[in-house]
Order: C-alpha cells, then structure tokens, then sequence
C-alpha cells in the first residue's frame, strides 16, 4: 500500500466538500439564468393559460397573478365558468361546485394567504427584506438531476388556531440552476403530515423570461397529473371587477 | 503507521458508503418513475419499540418500531405518517428535544428488545426541522440505542445509551455524552465488551442528575443469556462526571435486564425492575430516597416475564403512585407498584406505555401488533388503524388473477391476500391462515388449499378455505427417529414439477408426495449436528428463555431445482450447502468450496436458476455471530465452485436473492437496509429507493404472470413493484439513446367499474396496481428546458388524447386509462354530470407520439378487450356505436345551443336600438328563449335545487350509462335512446321554423351599426374552452 493511493483514496473522500457554493450565489444564478434580476422585479403581472387531464376530462385553466397580491384561477367547465382562490385585495374567495355562488375562504386561509403577498413573481426575489430565510442543505437527486436543496423559510402561519412553521425546499438544478422541484408538508386536512410535491419543468422564454411551462403536483412517492401551460402573457390588462367577490344577485 | 492505518481505515470506510451513496443516485437515475406500492396489511400492525410524546403539544405523538422506522401523529393517534423511510428502519429510542420539542428529534436506531429475530441499527440521526432532513450524528458501530436523553435546558447537551452488539463483543457500548449538539462524543461510562447501556432517564426536576442501568447480554444463535455481574444502576450528580452503583437493597448474584423510571411529580421517588438469580427477588423495587435505598415491591409474573423482551416501566406524570410496566399484556399499579393489574385487553407482547402529557387516563401502548390508545386509565384499548408495520418473514404468490400473496408475521400469524382489490387492498381483504408466529405459506399449485406453519413447525396446516378446515401435516419422529430439530422460522418448500409434492426441512429433508399425509425422509442429517448447540433447555441466563426460537443445527432452506425434479438445494443455519442430483439418494456438502466465506456462516436463502439446472445462488448471514458483511454467491457447476457477486455498493447483510425469469443478468437483492437491483449479474448494483424504504427485506417473489416484485419486508408489509419487465431491456445500448421506448405486451382493458372499499377515514388502504395502459419509455436526461407532449393518435394519426409526459432521467411510466375527451357539452345554468364521462377507446393498435423539442419518438401501443371477457365482439360494436351516437348528438346539441345564444345576444343589441327594431327582434328573443328552455336546463343548482332535467342532461345521462358499460346497450337504453333523438329532432325541426321565420329580418336589421354576427364554425367550436 503506497502513499500516493491513500492520498487518493483521501482525495475522492473530500472530493464532495470541493466547489461549495452559498443559497445566495445559487439564488443569483437562477434569476441571471432566467432573464436577471431586474427584469424580474419590473414584473407586474401575469396571465398564464394552461390545462390540467383528470382522466380523459381536460380541465382548462387561466390563472391571473398580480404584484399587488389580487389573483384569479378561472376554470370552464361546460360553458361555465368557475373562480377559485381569488383574491380582491381583501377578500379570498371561490365558487361553491354545487350551488355556483361565490363563498369565502375562512378566516385563517385568508389571513395566511395575505402573508405571502409579495412573494410575486418569485418567493425568493427580495426575500431579505421580506424577513425570509433561506439555508443551502446540500445535494439531492432529483428525477435522476443532480439538485442544491434549499430550504425557505417563510412567516409562520396559522393552523386550526396554532402558530405552525411555514417552510417550502427547493431543489435547484446545478446544471442549469432553475427549480425542478419544491416539497412542503402539508399542514392541514385528510393529507397532514405528508409531502407534497411540485416538480417544475418544460422552461420557455416569455419576452426574455424563463418559466416553467409544466407543473405536477402530487404527494410525495405517488404521482399527479401535470399543469400543462399553454400560454403565458406578463402585464396582462386585466378588468378589476373579475377579482371583486360578487355580490348576490 | 497506527495513525496511517486508520486513516487509512477511514478512508476505506469512505470509499464503501460513498459507493452507497452513489448506488442510491445512480439508482434514481436508472429506475426514474417506477414505483413501488405498500398493501400492507396493517389490520395486526406489527411490533412498536419506543413511544414518545410532545411535551406540550398533546396531538403529536411518535413511534419507533422495530422494522418500520419512525411514524408521527399529528391528531393524538387517530393517524400516523411515516417520517424516516430513507434511513435504517429499527428504532431503538426516539427523542424530543424539550427546548425545540417542534424541530429537533433525536433517533436511535437498533432496537433494544432483542428478540432472536431482531434487526440491527446503524446509528444516531437527528433532525432540526421536525423530520424533514435528518443528518447522521455517528454511533454507525453501536448496533442498538436504548436511550437518548437531553437537558431540557440546553439543547446541545445530550446523552446517549448504547446498548451495542447483541451478537459479539464491541466496546460501542456505553454511556456517551455531547456538549456540542452530537458533534464530539464522549463515552462517560463505559463497563465492558459485554455490558452495554439498556436504560437511560435524568432526573425531571435537576439535568445534573443522571440514572443510567447497565445490562451483561449476548445473543447466540442457539442460546441466549440475560445478566452476569455487571449489569447494575448507576446515578450520576453531576453531569456525567462521576457515577456510582446504587444498588442498597439489590439481590446479591449476577443481575440481568435493569430498567429505570422517576417519578416526574417526586423525583425522590424511583422505580427499577430487576432480573436476579432467584425468582423471590425479581421483580419491581422502589426507591423514596432518589436511590439511597431500594425496597422491592412486586414479582408478579406480569413484571418479571421476559425481561429481554419487556423492561420498560412508566410513571403518571401527576401521580408518582401510579405506575405501570411493559410485559406480555402490560400491567397498572394504582398504589405506588405494591399491586398490579392487567391492561385491558390489547394486543400481547406490550414494549411501551405512556401517559398523555394533560390527562392520565388517556395512555397508549407500544405492542408487537400496533399502537394502542385508551381513553379510560387502560381498561379499554383501540388500535390505530393506519400504520402498516407487518413484519413479514417470507412471501409467496399464487396464479389467481389477481395474484394472492401469502406469508407469515412476527407474532402475528399466517395471511394471505390479494396483490389488488376494488378501492384498495384493505384490511377485510385478508384471511387469517395460521396462529402464534408466522412463518411460511404456500399456496398448493393447482389446488385451492394453503400450507401454512407456526413457530419452530409446532404446527404445519393444510388449510382449505371454502370448507374453512385446517389439517395439521407436519412431519413427526417416528420410531428410531431422533428428536427432529426444526427452525423457529421452518424451511418448507413446493415442487414446480408434481403439484402434491411438499418438503419441510428439520435436520432432515422431508419430502411428502400426497401433500403433508405421509412423509419420507429423503437426506440424512444435513446440519453439522453439534452437540455443543443444541442445549436451548439452558437457554436464557437469569430467565429462562426456551422458546424454540434457539432451535439450532437446522435446515433453513430447500429449493427444488425448477429444471429438473432430481436437483435439490439445501442451506442449514449452522453454514452447510447441500446438494443432491438423484432426487436424495446421495448428498454433497458444497459450502467449502466458497473462497471468503467464514466456516459455519447460516445459509439464509439458495436460488436455484431457471437458466440451468448446475447453476444457483446462494445468501448468507453472519450477522448473528457479529458478522455484518454481505455474502451472496453464484455457481454454475452445481456447487463446485462459487463466485461473489458483492459490490461495495450493497449496504447491509443480505437475506433474499431473486433472480428473474429471462434476464439472466437481471437480480433483486433484499438487505437489511432495502432492496438493491443489478443489472450485469453483479457487477454493479443500484439501490431502488422510489416508494421502497430502507426496510429490512426477508425475502423476495417476482410473479411470473404479471412480472410484479413481491418483497416481504420485516417491517413495512409487502411491498409491489408493479412490472419489472422494462429493467430487461435496460441494455446499455438504449440507455444510451436520448429515449427509449419500452417494447410491452398488448394491454388488456380491465373490465371493472364497481363501488369500491369499505375502509374508513383512518384505515390504511393498500394501493392497487394501475389498470391503465403503461407508456414507458427511458430518458437519458431528465428534461427541464422546451416544451415536452405526449400525444395518442388512432391508427389513422387522428389525435385521441394528450397526456403529461414523464420527465425524469431513468424509466418513465405514464398511464393512460384508455379514455378519449369527454363530448363538449351545451351550456347552461348548471352541469350535466354525465357529460363528464370519457368514453373509453375500442381496441386497436395506438400510436404514442412524443414530442421532445425539435424531436419526435414514436411507439405502437396495442389495446385489447379481455380475450376472457364474455362479452361477444358483436356486443362491444353495439356499446361503441351507441356510446358515439349519444357523444355526437351531445356535441351537435351544444352547438345548437352556441348559435342559439349568439342568435339570442345579437337580437338583444337589434332590440336596444329603438322601438322598430324591438319589434322585430322580440318574437326572435321569446321563441328561442322559450325553445332553449327545452333543451338545457335554465335554473336551479347542482345538487337538490336542481331543474327539471331537459334534452341535455337526460342525453348526458344516457350517454354516461352506456358509456360506462361494457355491455351492449340494454333494451331500456335503446328505447330511451329513440325517444331522446326523436325528440332532439323534434327540437331542431322547431329551431330551423324558428330561423326561419324571424331571423333573416333580425340579420337585416342588425347591418346598419352592429357588430355583424360571425358564427364559429362546428369545428372551431369544439375548440373552445
């Protein structure tokens, strides 16, 4: 047994703690990589048209996203329309499947969701000033990918009344440092306690951005089926009265 | 050079798990989106080690278990989560950090029950972000962690208590302490190579006070021995720096088993259960005088019974009098540990009790067959129903369709049940086969009748199940027969060439013609037959423990060659390889000729190959004489030489090699640690971690119908991965492609469309195979940037429906249920639930056509009817053509009503413009409207508010009846089929006079200054959201 062997056993045994890189440099990547970062602060808005196949059934979907944290899922279903998770500036609400009548999310779905305003277009961007955390864990495949894994830390929020930790890991790709993939804990209802999965992937330029045209997302260790984007439109001129909770008639 | 060589050593150790770490990435990248699902069952659950309890948040509950890893309730029991399936599956103690009760858990893996089928540990792992990342923090050598314990006032001050290796000696063992948060150790009590730390608590009142008991243990395969003079109590005051025995008023001798409890409300006041030499002092001992003295209270038979097995005792938080101790059935005290009385009825073997933190009679139990909560101090005991720790020994399948699977459990009998059943495979599913602890189960090859055995063969059945008799079979000593000497675990084994045939293996090979009614002996004593492993009347130490479960020098394996009938192996504990050509005749001890293996190593498992009748594979274990490696080797001569085919990238023993059916190079390896696949025949393996946890696999079935792997995992039920016949096509050549289709088998659409399980809430359900078609293909790269689709077209290049495409580096399946789009259905107030309905696709040949940037792949995809169906060929075009006509009528219908709304709307604007136009607008307006109400439903809700139904939604409902079937219409549906059309036309016939008396003159008038009407043509129309 030489010396130069145990050198190289020792070498491959610290080859892993070489090229380490801070959730910052990984974070500046991503939106350099994407269309920078000042590009994607001067987003105002967006309008994406997408699809969802539940079995055959094809559900078409547009999503409208708006810095000033409004937000409109609408989904036709037979000619009718139906809203979902809208957001007027102060109220969040959804149309009831059965009656088709606007009803309003409860109290703690409403007040978490206005915490997260400001996180458009990107949790991440201005993440600081927003009082957000974020930690580089390390490494993990993912579909098969080399990923950085890092965690988010958000404000906590309210669950059935308690305080309850608001975090959300990313796994960044290290080849091409876009998001393949984020994991939360569910924190409430029949899946609580479990994971679910985002996996991002299908990244197109919109006018000098790149964003993900394809989203599945499941728990994790089962599958799901995709959001397949078709089309998405930044700025979009949208009418205010959409977000409005409608008033009976 | 010491120096040198432990780096060395280190290094070594390196380079082995970074070749772990390594087959578990190239793993995911080679097996990509092929899942394995868990059935189960979780109606008996299997055996929990350690309970532990938030300290102020009384919904959240951990179990350790004993080959399930670490499961977490958020809702006081009702449910559990598995929250540690990537690491070693055997807990041993699980640890809430008091300070950060939410965040930081500590788990020590190893159990401590050290039962003879017990898993191994592989060290001390804590999370700071309850559960979802857990780092290792060292300990990879203890083997077993009974204890961890921190100061609730700084979280960086831990101590652990290593019990160690059950089967040799390791100075792993010990008190250790950290002052850093578990990154520098310190073993700050230390006894012997021998005596390790077996409990382990501070004192709830003062972090300084340390009570830690040691206990003298070693497992032998044919012997057990509790206690020995260094087994003791020991209190430390002042952190660990110092301890002293506190034994005034301990029995004199050796001791064994020591457990340790204060009293949370009085910490003056201590309880221990002792293992002694004399059965009038075992038993529970209080202390009132924080370990000054000792008085001993109680040797009930509930307190002293197995004290390997059960130790663990437990104080009322609020009331230091009320006491109860682990044990077969689990015991209370009311009045300070003077008097006992059973737990309520509950599942035998209890490990654990615990108090919940605000209301004593809440308490739950960690027991050989689930955890148990009740509401009532201990009378009355509920299972929680979801956690699915079986811990199987072995496994088998039959060729129903759907395929059985049959096996036996630790402590918790025989089973089979079916690999899938509607809405699940849920607890009903499963037929008890079996009492006391279970073992194997075969399924008689072409008749409807189950062997099944019990501990040690005490009772081998031929069951029947229609007539529900069960017939005791096993071979017995007949005269001039020595004592037969059977595994606990018995090796039994069916024949692929005469269906009546059955082995059972003692020392002997048994073989039975006429299924278990007579027996002859066909081997002479096969073992090593050493005297010196056969005294398991003295087995036990301070306990006597002859449970059979020492039984040594036995046979523990047969396989009957499946190519020729005279071709049989045999493996016994005790390290023999035996081999006969003639059927018996004559036998040949093999084993010496393996290189590397150490002598007297238990052959666990031998495979005889499908390929050739000379060739087999063969698996050791050494763990239980202190040997961790990996043994498996290949022959092909019959024995007369053997080759490794271990790779560093296997971690942990291995139990089980399955080899498949036409890949020769194609393996499954079970471990302790998971299930490892190679695809060279050894060269390499990687490890499958998709939905299989680390859990420790027994024994592996690839069915040879469906290709499905069975795995029996000691801990996490069975396990399926559906179709593994993509991984024989993983040639390095299409791997190397930037995607490969799979070629498959024509599918088959199943023909089922029933109601479901029956489960509730918070029952664990099984989760069934897929029954849609399996689009695999292989990716070379996982694909992040430009667009990915996958469309199917008919054999015409017709598009039929488009499907998310799998993206992942490795093997892709996408599932496609045989269904094209739902029709476009007509607007209105509210659904016609029918029109949601896909209609499923005839039979035919696909096409699957990906598109991948600016690349295409294609690949036919052939569809069938069930060749078995009754259903006449005839009768499906019926179904097929009603089924259109009802989907295109329902689509002709929506655009009727589409120009029919824009008629209506542009009549609006004409009507506005003043009185001369309103005049001629109105009638317009007013017919179709009142036409419309005909056709659609214009009011009321989706559920009882609902409208009369209308044209729409009884052809929607129609419709979803016939296309839903696999029949031919029935003779009601036709004739409500004529009547729905006839009266469609009837509504067109009034909507054309309607157009044609009133809308030329609306058109007319609309010219001057409206928006001029431009209707969507019928197929732009379908288009349309």
């Amino acid at each position: 047994m030489n010396r130069k062997f145990l050198l190289s056993l020792v070498a491959v045994a610290f080859a892993f703690v070489g090229n380490a890189q801070t959730a910052d440099e990984i974070l500046a990547k991503y939106f350099e990589n994407t269309g920078g970062l000042d590009k994607w602060k001067a987003l105002q808005g967006i309008k994406i048209s997408a699809k969802v196949n539940q079995g055959g059934l094809e559900i078409p979907l547009e999503i409208v996203q708006l810095k000033d944290g409004r937000q409109m899922t609408t989904i036709t279903f037979q000619g009718k329309e139906i809203k979902q998770g809208v957001y007027d500036g102060s109220t969040l609400w959804a149309t009831n499947f059965i009656n088709m009548k606007a009803e309003k999310s409860d109290a703690e779905a409403t007040e978490n969701f206005k915490q997260d305003i400001g996180e458009f277009p990107d949790p991440f961007l201005n993440y600081k000033e927003r009082g957000l955390k974020v930690e580089l864990l390390g490494k993990e495949t993912v579909d098969g990918s080399e990923t950085f894994k890092i965690k988010l830390t958000k404000k906590p929020i309210k669950v059935d009344g308690k305080v309850t930790d608001n975090v959300v890991y990313f796994f960044f790709d290290t080849e091409n440092f876009v998001p393949l993939m984020s994991e939360t804990e569910i924190t409430s209802g029949q899946g609580k306690g479990m994971i679910s999965q985002t996996k991002m992937s299908d990244y197109q330029e919109v006018n000098g951005l790149m964003m993900a045209f394809s989203m599945t997302q499941g728990i994790k260790g089962q599958g799901g089926q995709p959001l397949t984007v078709s089309a998405i439109e930044l700025n979009p001129k949208v009418d205010a009265t959409g977000f409005a909770f409608p008033a009976e008639k | 050079m010491k120096k040198l060589l432990s780096l060395l050593f280190l290094s070594t150790l390196f380079v082995a798990s970074y070749a772990q770490q390594e087959a578990i990435n190239k793993g995911k990248e080679v097996f990509g989106d092929l899942r394995a699902r868990h059935i189960g069952p979780a109606l008996m659950s299997g055996r929990i080690t350690d309970l532990e309890l938030h300290p102020t948040n009384d919904r959240v509950i951990y179990a350790g278990t004993a080959g399930g890893g670490v499961w977490k309730s958020n809702n006081g029991g009702a449910t559990f989560n598995p929250i540690f399936d990537d690491y070693c599956q055997s807990i041993g103690a699980v640890e809430i950090d008091p300070s950060n009760p939410d965040n930081n858990i500590w788990v020590g893996t190893g159990e401590t029950w050290t039962r003879n089928s017990v898993s191994v540990g592989d060290g001390l792992y804590k999370t700071i972000d309850g559960g979802t990342n857990w780092i290792k923090m060292g300990f990879e050598n203890s083997e077993r962690i009974a204890g961890i314990q921190v100061n609730p006032k700084n979280p960086d001050e831990v101590y652990v208590a290593a019990l160690g290796p059950l089967w040799n000696d390791s100075e792993d063992r010990g008190l250790y302490k950290t002052m850093d948060g578990g990154k520098i150790w310190n073993k700050i009590l230390y006894v012997d190579k021998t005596t390790g730390c077996s409990d382990l608590t501070l004192d709830p009142k003062d972090p300084n006070i340390v009570y830690a008991t040691f206990w003298e243990v070693r497992r032998q395969p044919w012997a057990f021995n509790s206690g020995g003079i260094n087994s003791a109590v020991y209190k430390s005051t002042d952190a660990g720096k110092t301890f002293n025995k506190i034994h005034n008023g301990f029995p004199k001798g050796k001791l064994g088993r020591l457990a340790i409890a204060v009293a949370p409300s009085n910490s003056n006041i201590l309880y221990t259960v002792i293992e002694s030499e004399q059965d009038k002092d075992k038993g529970l001992y209080r202390s009132d005088d924080a370990g000054a003295s000792w008085k001993q209270l109680n040797n009930d038979f509930g307190i002293v019974v197995r004290p390997f097995y059960f130790s663990r005792i437990e104080v009322d938080p609020r009331n230091p009098d009320v006491v109860v101790k682990a044990g077969l059935l689990g015991s209370i005290s009311r009045d300070g540990g003077k008097t006992f009385k059973n737990l309520g009825p509950n599942h035998s073997d209890v490990h654990d009790i615990v108090f919940d933190i605000h209301h004593s009679d809440r308490m739950y139990a960690a027991t050989d067959g689930g955890v148990y909560r009740s509401w009532d101090g201990g009378t009355t005991l509920e299972i929680t129903e979801n956690i699915p720790v079986s811990q199987f020994y072995h496994v088998s399948v039959d060729n129903e369709e759907p395929y059985n699977v049959y096996g036996g459990l630790q402590d918790n009998n025989c089973w089979y049940g079916p690999s899938q059943s509607p809405g699940g495979v849920e607890a009903r599913d499963w037929n008890r086969v079996g009492f006391g602890d279970g073992y194997r189960v075969y399924r008689h090859p072409t008749k409807k009748l189950i062997y099944s055995e019990m501990q040690g063969a005490e009772n081998v059945w031929r069951y029947d199940p229609a007539k529900d008799q069960a017939k005791t079979v096993q071979p017995l000593a007949a005269k001039g027969d020595p004592k037969l000497r059977f595994n606990w675990n018995a090796a039994m084994a069916i024949s692929a060439h005469k269906p009546d045939r059955f082995y059972m293996g003692s020392q002997f090979v048994h073989r039975s013609e006429d299924m278990g009614e007579t027996w002859v002996k066909i081997s002479p004593d096969l073992t090593t037959n050493d005297p010196k492993k056969q005294n398991q009347e003295d087995s036990g130490g301070l306990s006597k423990d002859n449970s059979g479960a020492e039984n040594h020098c036995t046979i523990f394996t047969i396989a009957e060659s499946p190519l020729d009938e005279n071709v049989i192996w045999v493996g016994t504990d005790d390290g023999n390889v035996q081999v006969t050509k003639d059927g018996g005749k004559t036998w040949a001890n093999v084993v010496a000729n393996i290189t590397g293996l150490p002598k007297n190593t238990m052959a666990y498992h031998i495979e005889a190959s499908v390929f050739n009748k000379a060739n087999a594979y063969a698996v050791f274990t050494g763990y239980q004489t202190g040997d961790k490696n990996t043994y498996v080797y290949k022959t092909t001569d019959f024995g007369a030489s053997w080759k490794s085919i271990v790779t560093p990238d296997i971690y942990g023993f291995a139990r089980n090699i399955q080899e498949d059916y036409e890949n020769e190079n194609l393996l499954f390896l079970g471990t302790e640690f998971g299930l490892f696949i190679t695809l060279n025949g050894g060269k390499n393996w990687y490890k499958f971690t998709k939905n299989m946890p680390a859990a420790n696999v027994h024994f592996i079935e690839l069915h040879k119908k469906t290709n499905d792997l069975v795995i029996a995992t000691h801990g996490r039920g069975i396990i399926i991965i559906d179709d593994i016949s993509p991984l024989r096509q993983l040639t390095e050549e299409n791997m190397n492609k930037e995607l490969h289709f799979f070629t498959a088998k024509p599918t088959t659409i199943a023909e089922t469309n029933g109601f479901g399980s029956t489960s509730t809430e918070t029952q664990f359900v099984g989760e069934n195979p897929s029954s849609a078609a399996r689009i695999v293909y292989y990716l070379k790269k996982r694909h992040t940037l430009g667009k990915m689709t996958l469309e199917i077209q008919d054999a015409k290049g017709n598009k039929v429906t488009e499907l998310g495409p799998g993206k992942a580096k490795g093997i892709n399946v996408v599932e496609w249920n045989y269904n094209m789009k739902p029709p476009k259905m007509a607007a209105a107030k509210t659904f016609a639930f029918g029109g949601f309905t896909s209609p499923r696709v005839p039979a035919g040949t696909y096409k699957v056509v990906i598109q991948k940037g600016k690349e295409t792949y294609t690949n036919d995809l052939v569809i069938q009817y069930d060749p078995k169906s009754e259903i006449s060929l005839a009768d499906r075009k019926l179904q097929e053509e009603a089924t259109k006509k009802l989907y295109d009528m329902s689509q002709e219908l929506a655009y009727m009503v589409y120009t029919l709304d824009e008629y209506v709307k542009i009549a609006e604007t004409v009507k506005s413009r003043n009185a001369q136009s309103a005049k001629v607008a109105t009638p317009l307006i007013t017919e179709l409207t009142k036409l419309k109400e005909t056709l659609v439903v214009t009011k009321g809700d989706n559920y009882v508010g609902a409208a009369e139904p209308q044209l729409r939604e009884k052809m929607a409902e129609l419709y979803a009846k016939v296309a839903n079937s696999y029949y031919q219409p029935n003779q009601a549906e036709l004739s409500n089929l004529d009547a729905i059309e006839s009266r469609f036309n009837t509504g067109k016939a009034d909507y054309k006079k309607i157009k044609d008396k009133h809308l030329n003159k609306v058109i007319a008038n609309s010219k001057d200054g409206v928006q001029p009407l431009v209707l969507k043509t019928f197929e732009e129309f379908l288009q349309m959201p």
